[in-house]
């Protein structure tokens, strides 16, 4: 069995600014597990740019953001295996890994989960017709194109507004296809305003909001869709129907968080979230295990996903230092309030040394708020805002100072404050 | 010249295959479509039923109590996952528990193995997730689950080991009796036979109509499923039925093979047997009554929906006999439900019929009734797994997280006999990309690796049927 102090599951954003911030807090024996071939994730096949802005404060294409932490894990010697797949990890911290080089048994003093997350798939949107091939999830076409070098269609239908499928939109164009429309239910984007600006209304794509996929046309391959106006209850409105032919339908509708690993092992899972509940250091249920980026909530930009991964990677060799920020000391609950969808963390660590980064999502848009940060009944902040979509995620950080004597559970709530 | 020629790469097809492997004879199985295993086979319940409620005395009942009580033995010589779980026909009423005292009497009356009549109490430890509403229930200890894909690719892999050829893409377009026998004409070529089998399900009323048979009919009927994730959650334990009403068979919810739960499927009279498509009220229709079994299933874990149809016949039980017409000629048409656990001794009755008719029994010297299925590397102990390893390094790589396939099961997958040609094949044979992510991830290893081993360029690598092309073209180089 190989023995690290810090092992570290997931190789993309979240996992790499973790362990480099362990090391840069006295760690040495760090290991990083990678399933893919090469370190970065799901970065690697976002060759758009506007990653960075609030790292680095310039715009970066996703390789070139990965790059600078793939760099900086060379720079330090920090260790990585890929092509290599954790099947479990048990109560006691043990790794168990497949790769060509045989079964790896790996024991360590504390672990990162960093395991990313995976795409809603068409089952899980049950679309009338026959099930064909052209239909991809948006992030799979992606990585077709972008990283093995193979167009899937010329005539392009994208069903749910995510930002995948938005970036796509305009990916598919600039090489050539048409991309007829793309069809969101909900009566708003489930993408960044930003990208629906430019790549949507940059290329005269049409996006039909309150509107879904009747049916699919073509059984062996896609022909084409019907879409077709929805009422505030999601149910088709007659009359309303309109056909695109296509070869290529791409699917965007949402991500769900990579859990089987952490489910197996006994941690307890959010239920908004679908990830890890964990508290303002990260630590999940089980003691000495970590998480952060995409397997603990999904998020919409990079930048944050290093944020709160560095927190995991220093409370990580704080407590393999035998220094645990959560250790004796009480928990509170954070609540999602009024027009708030979901908290993490899930609590907060009263007395922590590093304060709480509250991360949340409203529950639907909403124009000019106030955002109120309560400990009980009393707030401690306000952050006035000229609006608030569930597509873009909102960081509010506590101080030290602010969490000090927590006495009572941390909400989180939204006010309108009209026009 | 063949002596055999059977028409259908189904699972009956591929059964009468092997089991007419032990003979001395030129065998040929020809399929219209791209693989083997791509029409009724790859989409029904994959249960093994017990047979209870077949009309005694049919060639129904005999086909499924004689298949079953074979599934145990073959499961084992052919390496497919067979379990026998048990299944539970449901009553909700005391007037229910009368037509599941029905179905006792006609299971007894078929020689059914395992029946019981149980309560409410013994239903609930069985399956704990059933219904409160459940009064009793029948058990049938004998019935069970099976992996209708690689039960499938088993008979046709151990068939080729013993000498049948396959012809692929090759679809039957006339029968001309000629002094030689039977000319059978296909887009392929001829092949020149002195027996035919029709076990083209969908199409055997096409097919007996070209021998000029004209005594049954399909009419295509159709099932909607729904499959979810494999959470703890929703996993049960047995096969579920709901008592018969006049309204039909109800829906059942059941384990599959390999541990996922699925509910289906529906019964829609529909107008052409191609019709496989998937419309939102039949769901709500399954998700309705699969309810009715088990209160706590949410359609939120589904991983995919998908329909299959019936070769159901207008005579209301199968049609296998040799054509009055034309000698030589012999139809296994209209195989429905219980088709799949009758198909093994379908075979057998066909090698009655053939035998019957003058076919000869000169064993097959180098006959091996035995195969070997493709190793799951997720299902070896942490010793196997090492040395599997050890011995080829390409099962340490794993392709689908998912079902945690490995690159070296894929390509045992592609290099086998009637191996996989398309991504879907692979999928059937080795679950890569039957999981929660639906081939996301792996579906462009998937690729690559087919395209590399068929040495084909990945343009031209299929998801499914043939039409089925996946990527469009390259990028710039």
């Amino acid at each position: 069995m190989l023995n690290y102090d810090l092992v570290v599951i997931g190789g993309g954003p979240a996992g790499l600014a973790a362990a480099v911030e362990a090391k840069k807090n006295g760690i040495d024996s760090i290991l990083i597990i990678e399933r893919d071939r090469e370190l970065g994730g799901i970065l690697n096949q976002c060759i758009h740019s506007g990653f960075g802005l609030h790292e680095f404060k310039e715009e970066l294409a996703g390789p070139e953001y990965a790059q600078r932490f793939i760099d900086q894990v060379n720079e330090l010697g920090i260790e990585y295996i890929l092509n290599t797949m954790v099947i479990e990890l048990n109560k006691d911290k043990e790794i168990i890994a497949l790769s060509e080089d045989g079964l790896i048994n790996i024991g360590a003093k504390s672990i990162v989960l960093a395991m990313g997350c995976r795409e809603r798939t068409a089952g899980a949107v049950a679309m009338n017709g026959y099930r064909p091939a052209g239909v991809y999830t948006a992030g799979m076409a992606q990585r077709m194109m972008n990283m093995e070098g193979l167009m899937v269609g010329k005539e392009v239908v994208i069903y749910g507004s995510g930002d995948i499928g938005l970036i796509m939109a305009r990916r598919m164009t600039l090489e050539g296809a048409k991309v007829k429309c793309v069809v969101e239910i909900s009566p708003q984007s489930s993408g960044l305003n930003r990208n629906i600006a430019q790549c949507l209304n940059d290329y005269d794509i049409p996006l039909y909001l309150s509107h879904n996929i009747n049916k699919v046309h073509g059984k062996e391959k896609i022909e084409g869709v019907t879409i077709c106006k929805v009422d505030e209850k999601w149910q088709p409105i007659k009359g309303t129907e309109q056909y695109f032919s296509c070869d290529t339908l791409l699917l965007s509708i949402g991500l769900i968080p990579e859990n089987e690993l952490t489910v197996n092992a006994g941690i307890e899972i959010g239920e908004v979230t679908n990830g890890p509940k964990v508290k303002s250091n990260m630590e999940t249920s089980m003691e000495g295990v970590f998480s952060c980026g995409n397997v603990l909530h999904v998020h919409d930009i990079v930048d944050f996903v290093t944020k709160e991964s560095r927190v995991a990677g220093k409370n990580a060799a704080d407590y393999i230092k035998g220094i645990n920020d959560s250790d004796g000391k009480k928990l509170f609950e954070t609540e999602a309030g009024n027009g708030v969808s979901y908290v993490i963390p899930n609590y907060v660590v009263s007395g922590g040394k590093d304060g709480a980064n509250l991360y949340f999502r409203s529950r639907k848009p909403y124009k000019k708020v106030e955002v109120k940060v309560l400990i009980g009944d009393k707030v401690i902040k306000t952050k006035k805002m000229p609006a608030m979509i569930p597509s873009e995620m909102v960081n509010i950080p506590l101080s030290p100072e602010e969490i000090a004597n927590l006495n009572d559970k941390i909400k989180v709530e939204v006010k309108e404050i009209g026009k | 010249m063949y002596d055999i020629i059977i028409v259908g790469g189904g699972v009956i097809g591929c059964s009468i295959a092997r089991t007419l492997s032990k003979y001395d004879k030129k065998i040929g199985l020809i399929e219209k479509n791209y693989e083997i295993c791509q029409e009724t086979t790859k989409a029904n319940s994959a249960i093994v039923h017990g047979g209870y409620d077949c009309k005694p005395g049919s060639l129904k009942a005999k086909m499924n109590v004689k298949g079953n009580s074979m599934f145990p033995e073959l499961s084992k010589d052919l390496d497919f996952t067979f379990n026998k779980i048990g299944s539970l026909v449901l009553a909700f009423s005391e007037d229910e528990m009368k037509t599941v005292e029905e179905l006792y009497n006609r299971g007894i009356e078929n020689k059914v193995q395992g029946l019981e009549i149980i309560d409410a109490k013994r239903v609930k430890e069985i399956e704990p997730k059933v219904s409160d509403q459940v009064v009793g229930a029948l058990y049938c200890a004998s019935a069970g689950v099976v992996d209708p894909f690689n039960l499938t690719y088993a008979m046709m892999e151990n068939a080729m080991d013993n000498g049948v050829e396959l012809f692929t893409e090759t679809e039957l377009i006339g029968l001309e009796k000629n002094h030689d026998g039977i000319l059978v004409k296909t887009n392929n070529g001829d092949f020149q036979t002195k027996y035919v089998i029709n076990a083209a399900g969908l199409y055997s009323d096409k097919i007996a109509n070209m021998g000029g048979d004209y005594d049954f009919n399909i009419i295509p009927t159709k099932g909607v499923y729904r499959l979810f994730d494999k959470k703890k959650s929703d996993t049960i334990n047995t096969v579920l039925f709901q008592t018969p009403t006049e309204r039909g068979k109800g829906v059942l919810v059941t384990a599959t093979y390999d541990g996922n739960t699925m509910i289906g499927p529906t019964s829609d009279k529909i107008g052409t047997v191609e019709d496989t498509t998937t419309e939102s009220e039949s769901l709500a229709i399954i998700d309705k009554l699969g309810k009715l079994s088990v209160p706590d299933l949410n359609p939120k874990n589904t991983i995919r929906v998908f329909t299959g149809v019936r070769a159901k016949p207008n005579t209301g039980d199968f049609m296998i006999y040799a054509s009055k017409n034309m000698e030589g000629l012999v139809h296994c048409g209209g195989i429905e439900s219980p088709g799949l656990v009758s198909a093994p001794a379908i075979a057998e009755y066909v090698e009655e019929i053939l035998i019957e008719n003058g076919m000869d029994t000169k064993k097959n010297p180098n006959y091996n009734p035995k195969r070997k299925g493709i190793v799951r590397i997720s299902e070896l102990s942490t010793e196997e797994k090492s040395e599997k390893i050890k011995e080829n390094p390409a099962y340490g790589k794993i392709i689908c997280r998912c079902e945690t396939v490995s690159e070296g099961e894929i390509i045992e997958a592609i290099r086998r006999n009637a191996g996989a040609k398309t991504v879907d094949g692979v999928k059937r044979r080795v679950r890569a990309g039957m999981g929660r992510c639906q081939g996301g991830f792996c579906g462009p290893r998937v690729i690559e690796i087919l395209a590399r081993e068929l040495n084909i360029d990945p343009t031209e690598v299929r998801k499914d049927l043939s039409g089925s092309k996946i990527v469009e073209r390259h990028l710039k180089k």
